[in-house]
């Protein structure tokens, strides 16, 4: 089994964690999802550090995003497909 | 895994079993802390519990002050008890709380006599409960006495990918045992406060919940003079890679496994309804919370970090437990069992669940956890609003 970079918790999320020390950019990444054991390769556009998310998809101002299967919050800046998701881009729906 | 049906503990006069067997004194105020001391200092094997409120307090406050010191008193790993306060009512108020369990107790007061003389009576008292203690034997005792409360903290998302799932895959095996389960964390649930409400077994169980979420997210409210973004994630979070606390609540809730909670508790609320999972409503503050569970009578406890919290407990063991391979690598003298293989997937949760129960069962048995060698004891009271 090749060595596994990300992880992704549902097959519906739209993010997935990096596992490994860091991802360079350009790099091509094995991704485990763990809710129905599938694989899925995705190709990184910027340095993330462990256990920070990266864009499954490409994420527009006002989308959801889904980790757990759940809303875990909205996108605040445009995402691109393989670039790091976090507080930067990223706001809660609580406040 | 076959899982063992039992460990070996100390069983006590009112049919519970603790895991440790300690003689503690308790203050029950603040300006009681320094007596306290000097007492566990003269006399070996026992332990003071200093803390910073017990004056002035009322209402509902002085109510979970009361519970909180009475059930640390009554929790099964603690042997006997002695309580020291300034006054006689308060002390005397605790002392026949914690009798009912038929433990040695005994109650002192400073109020005209002093710190020395009473500093000499208590440790003549002290040294007859942790010699008498010291003759405790540990003896068989079925799993159904494992009473396991969790929290995590300074989690990231390591801790929602592996190391709370690990505790959920516990919690999943356990409870058909009979061991009595508590989580708590009231704040950190926020974002996945609808989804955690279903879990209750009964519309009692959701009600409750809802009505204590509701009430916490009212005060907050009422409180905050922004919002809790600065504190909720938390900076240790962030660094983790946790961006909203919606993100935070979906990885911490995976500590209950796909377990349903039977009842929802006060703070340090002792659980009545027998066998099963309970929700505490307690603060996310990681010694706050282990404190109230503590006081609510669990005799071992399961935390999940990510970063590296270092919290303990002087009476429940605190079991750490990471799947961040570069907190295992760096604070490896903090974590008692490291799932990071999870994330490899050299190890699948199932044997991750598989070597956390073993970890639990030597910890009940005796085994120090890494935050009891380290010496890590802080009791740390909840305090619900300002005293008089």
């Amino acid at each position: 089994m090749a060595s596994t970079d990300i992880i992704i918790h549902d097959e519906k999320d739209n993010v997935g964690v990096v596992v490994i020390e860091k991802i360079t950019p350009n790099m091509d990444c094995n991704c485990w999802i763990m809710e129905n054991d599938k694989s899925a390769k995705i190709q990184s556009k910027n340095e993330i550090p462990l256990g920070h998310k990266i864009a499954m998809v490409d994420l527009n101002e006002g989308d959801t995003i889904i980790k757990y299967g759940h809303d875990i919050g909205k996108v605040v800046k445009t995402i691109k497909k393989g670039e790091h998701v976090h507080v930067h881009n990223v706001k809660t729906k609580k406040w | 895994m076959d899982i063992p049906k039992s460990f070996l503990g100390y069983k006590r006069e009112n049919g519970r079993a603790g895991t440790r067997n300690h003689v503690i004194i308790l203050p029950v105020d603040d300006i009681s802390n320094a007596c306290a001391e000097a007492v566990a200092n003269n006399i070996k094997g026992t332990i003071a519990l200093p803390h910073s409120y017990g004056r002035l307090q009322f209402g509902a406050d002085l109510e979970l002050h009361f519970r909180t010191m009475i059930g640390t008193g009554k929790n099964p790993n603690v042997a006997a008890v002695i309580v020291i306060g300034i006054e006689p009512k308060w002390t005397k108020k605790i002392v026949d709380a914690i009798a009912k369990t038929g433990k040695p107790v005994e109650g002192f007061s400073i109020e005209g006599v002093g710190d020395i003389d009473t500093i000499a009576k208590v440790s003549k008292k002290a040294q007859e409960f942790s010699m008498w203690a010291s003759e405790k034997q540990r003896e068989e005792c079925p799993i159904s006495d494992l009473w396991i409360s969790v929290k995590c903290g300074e989690s990231d998302t390591t801790s929602g990918l592996a190391s709370n799932p690990t505790v959920g895959n516990l919690m999943d095996k356990l409870e058909p045992l009979g061991v009595h389960l508590c989580f708590g964390e009231t704040s950190e649930l926020t974002g996945a406060e609808t989804v955690c409400e279903k879990r209750g077994k009964t519309p009692e169980a959701q009600a409750k919940f809802k009505k204590t979420w509701n009430d916490y997210n009212d005060f907050i409210l009422k409180e905050a003079t922004d919002d809790l973004s600065e504190s909720q994630p938390t900076a240790g979070n962030i660094a983790g890679g946790l961006t909203t606390i919606e993100e935070k609540a979906f990885g911490n809730f995976q500590k209950i496994g796909s377990r349903q909670f039977i009842d929802v508790l006060e703070p340090a609320e002792e659980p009545t309804k027998g066998k099963g999972l309970y929700f505490m409503d307690t603060s996310s503050a990681a010694a706050e919370c282990v404190t109230l569970q503590a006081a609510g009578g669990f005799n071992i406890h399961l935390f999940p970090t990510g970063q590296g919290n270092i919290i303990g407990n002087p009476i429940e063991p605190v079991i750490k437990l990471t799947a961040n391979p570069l907190t295992a690598k760096t604070m490896s003298e903090h974590i008692d069992v490291d799932v990071s293989k999870i994330l490899s997937r050299q190890m699948n949760l199932d044997q991750a669940g598989d070597e956390l129960i073993k970890a639990t069962l030597r910890v009940a048995n005796g085994r120090l956890t890494c935050a009891e060698a380290l010496g890590h004891k802080e009791f740390v009271m909840t305090k619900l609003y300002r005293s008089a």
